[in-house]
C-alpha cells in the first residue's frame, strides 16, 4: 500500500510536524518514507507544505504531481491543491478556516471543524493533531499505537506531559470523520 | 550497520561525516545546508574530538581545508552555490597540490545570490573544473538521503585513493528532505598519516613540501601530465551509474540526483501507458558514464535528459551519444522542480507527436 499525501497550511499551524509524525510512525512500522518540506520564507508565516509518502515498496520520487490525500488548513491550500487530488482521492480541510470549499465530484471531501475543536479543547496548538486524527481515520496507513510511539520519539522528554492532550486531540479528530 | 532512522539529508551527511572518522570540518553557514554545521557543532567534538569550526568566510574555510589536508587529515567542508563559487580558487590549489578532501555542494538556484530553492545549475562548475587551470574534481551525485551517507564515505575513500578533491553535488531538496537511512558504525580517526603529509620533518628523510607553484613551465607541464594520467585512471576505474528498465527500452529518460528520481516516477507512469521507457542515472558525474549512453544510444529511438537547470549534463550526454540517437532536453530553472507529469507530457510532445 502507498499513500501519497500533502499537508498544507500557514507556517506555524504545524503542517510540517503532521507529516513528520506520520513519517516517524512509518519508520517504526518499517515502511518506506519520504518527507519533503517547503523550506523557504513560507516557513516564517506564508503557506507551508510537506509532501509525505508512506509505502510498503520503494518510493521512486519524493516529488509528485498528484496526491491520494490533500490536507488543507487554509484557503490558499484548498485553492492550490484541490485540482491535484487523484480521482477517487481525498481532500480533508479545516472547515473553520475555509470559506470557499472544495467542489469536485470525483473525490471524497471531508470538512473537519479543526480550529473550532481546538478552541473547545482549550489549546489552539493541537489543531494539527486533530487533523492528523482525521487523516488516519480516512487513511489507516499506520496503527494508532504507532503514532503514540512516534510522539514519544519526536517530543523532547520535558514535553511528555503534553502527550495525553495530543492523544485527546487526535481521538477527537478521528471522531469528527465518523459523523 | 545500525537500525534504520528517519533523517534529513543534511543531518545524515553530518552524521556520516562523524562516523567516517573525519578529523576536521571548516565551513560557513548558508541555506539550504546550514543544518550540517548546526548538527556537527552539537554532536561531533564530544563524540570523536573532531574539529568543527565556523570560519569567517567560505574563502577562509577552503584554505583551512587546504592546510589540514596537507597534514594528511580526513577533512570536509560543505556549502551551497554562492559559497562554493567563493571556494573555487582554493579548490584549484588543492587539485594542483594533489590533496584529498571532500566538499559538498547543496546546490541552490542561481546565478548570483539567486534563491534558496533546489537547483542543479552548478553541474558545469562541478564537473568541468570550476576554478582555473586543467583539473577535475571527482563528482558524486547522491539522489537520496541514504546516498548522502554512503557517498560521504565513498567520497573520502576516492579522494584519498587518488589524492583528488572530491565533491558531493546534491541539491537543496535532498538536503532538506527526510528519508529512511541506515548508518555505518563509527570508524576510528586516523592515527597514521601518508608519507607525503606535512607533519614535521622526519629525521631520516627530506623535507616534505606541498605547493601548487611551479615557475618553470617544463616542470608545470610535467605536473599537468601527471594530473591528466590520474584523471584517465579515474575515468577507467571509477565510473558509477544505475540503469532501470533499459533492457526493452525504446526511449531513455536520464538525469542525476533528484532529477533522476523524478524521471523514474515519470518512467513508471509512462510504462503504465504502454511506453517502453528506461532510465540511466549517473552516480558519478565526473567521471561521466560515457559507455552506457554510447551503448544504449544504438538501441533506442531517443533520450530525454531532464535537469533542474537550462541543460548542462545534456552536453555530456550528446558527446557520449555521438549523434547515434536523438537527444532532447527538458528542464526547469531558478529553484523550480519539474514534476513527473510535466516530464511525461513533454516526452509525449517531443517524441510522440
Amino acid at each position: 500500500m502507498t499513500q501519497e499525501a500533502i499537508f498544507s497550511g500557514f507556517g506555524g499551524q504545524g503542517v510540517l510536524t503532521m507529516g513528520m509524525l506520520l513519517g516517524y510512525a512509518g519508520i517504526i512500522e518499517d515502511k518506506e518514507v519520504t518527507w519533503m518540506p517547503s523550506y523557504g520564507p513560507e516557513m516564517r508565516g506564508g503557506t507551508a507544505n510537506c509532501i509525505t509518502i508512506i509505502s510498503d515498496t520503494y518510493i521512486s520520487s519524493p516529488i509528485i504531481s498528484t496526491f491520494d490525500t490533500v490536507m488543507a488548513l487554509n484557503q490558499p491550500s484548498v485553492d492550490k491543491f484541490e485540482e491535484k487530488v487523484k480521482k477517487g482521492g481525498n481532500i480533508i480541510y479545516d472547515s473553520t478556516n475555509i470559506l470557499t470549499v472544495p467542489t469536485r465530484k470525483d473525490i471524497n471531501i471531508y470538512a473537519v471543524p479543526g480550529s473550532e475543536t481546538a478552541v473547545r479543547l482549550k489549546n489552539s496548538k493541537v489543531l494539527n493533531m486533530i487533523m492528523l486524527g482525521s487523516f488516519l481515520k480516512v487513511n489507516p496507513i499506520v496503527k494508532i499505537e504507532t503514532i503514540w510511539k512516534a510522539l514519544e520519539q519526536v517530543l523532547p522528554e520535558r514535553y511528555h506531559n503534553l502527550i495525553p492532550l495530543n492523544q485527546e486531540a487526535f481521538n477527537t479528530g478521528m471522531e469528527l470523520i465518523a459523523k | 550497520m545500525g537500525k534504520k532512522k528517519l533523517m534529513k539529508g543534511n543531518e545524515a551527511l553530518a552524521e556520516a561525516m562523524i562516523r567516517a572518522g573525519c578529523d576536521a570540518y571548516f565551513g560557513y553557514p548558508i541555506t539550504p545546508q546550514s543544518e550540517v554545521i548546526e548538527y556537527l557543532s552539537r554532536e561531533a567534538t564530544n563524540r570523536t574530538g573532531m574539529v568543527v569550526l565556523q570560519a569567517e568566510s567560505e574563502v577562509a574555510a577552503i584554505n583551512m581545508i587546504y592546510g589540514s589536508a596537507a597534514c594528511g587529515r580526513r577533512v570536509m567542508t560543505t556549502s551551497s552555490s554562492p559559497g562554493i563559487s567563493l571556494m573555487q580558487e582554493g579548490l584549484s590549489y588543492i587539485a594542483a597540490a594533489e590533496l584529498p578532501c571532500l566538499v559538498a555542494n547543496i546546490n541552490r538556484g542561481g546565478p548570483g545570490l539567486g534563491t534558496i530553492q533546489p537547483s542543479q545549475g552548478d553541474y558545469f562548475q562541478a564537473t568541468k573544473g570550476g576554478g582555473h587551470g586543467d583539473y577535475h574534481l571527482i563528482v558524486l551525485a547522491p539522489s537520496s538521503v541514504q546516498e548522502m551517507v554512503d557517498y560521504t564515505l565513498l567520497g573520502f575513500e576516492l579522494s584519498e585513493k587518488y589524492r583528488c578533491p572530491t565533491m558531493l553535488l546534491a541539491d537543496g531538496a535532498i538536503g532538506q528532505m527526510m528519508e529512511k537511512v541506515e548508518l555505518y558504525d563509527q570508524m576510528p580517526r586516523k592515527t597514521e598519516f601518508p608519507d607525503w603529509a606535512t607533519t614535521g620533518k622526519p629525521k631520516n628523510s627530506d623535507r616534505r613540501i606541498i605547493t601548487s607553484l611551479f615557475i618553470q613551465p617544463e616542470k608545470m607541464e610535467q605536473i599537468n601530465l601527471g594530473l591528466q594520467r590520474k584523471y584517465r585512471e579515474i575515468e577507467k576505474n571509477e565510473v558509477r551509474f544505475q540503469t532501470i528498465n533499459t533492457d526493452d527500452a525504446e526511449y531513455i529518460f536520464t538525469g542525476f540526483g533528484l532529477g533522476a528520481r523524478i524521471c523514474t516516477k515519470a518512467m513508471e507512469s509512462g510504462r503504465a501507458k504502454g511506453y517502453k521507457i528506461g532510465v540511466i542515472r549517473p552516480q558519478t558525474l565526473y567521471p561521466f558514464p560515457v559507455d552506457i549512453y554510447s551503448e544504449l544510444s544504438k538501441k533506442v529511438k531517443g533520450i530525454l535528459d531532464v535537469e533542474m537547470n537550462a541543460g548542462q549534463m545534456v552536453d555530456d550526454v550528446r558527446l557520449a551519444v555521438k549523434g547515434n540517437t536523438r537527444v532532447e532536453f527538458y528542464g526547469r530553472m531558478g529553484g523550480i522542480i519539474p514534476t513527473p507529469d510535466e516530464i511525461l507530457e513533454n516526452f509525449e510532445k517531443i517524441f510522440l507527436k
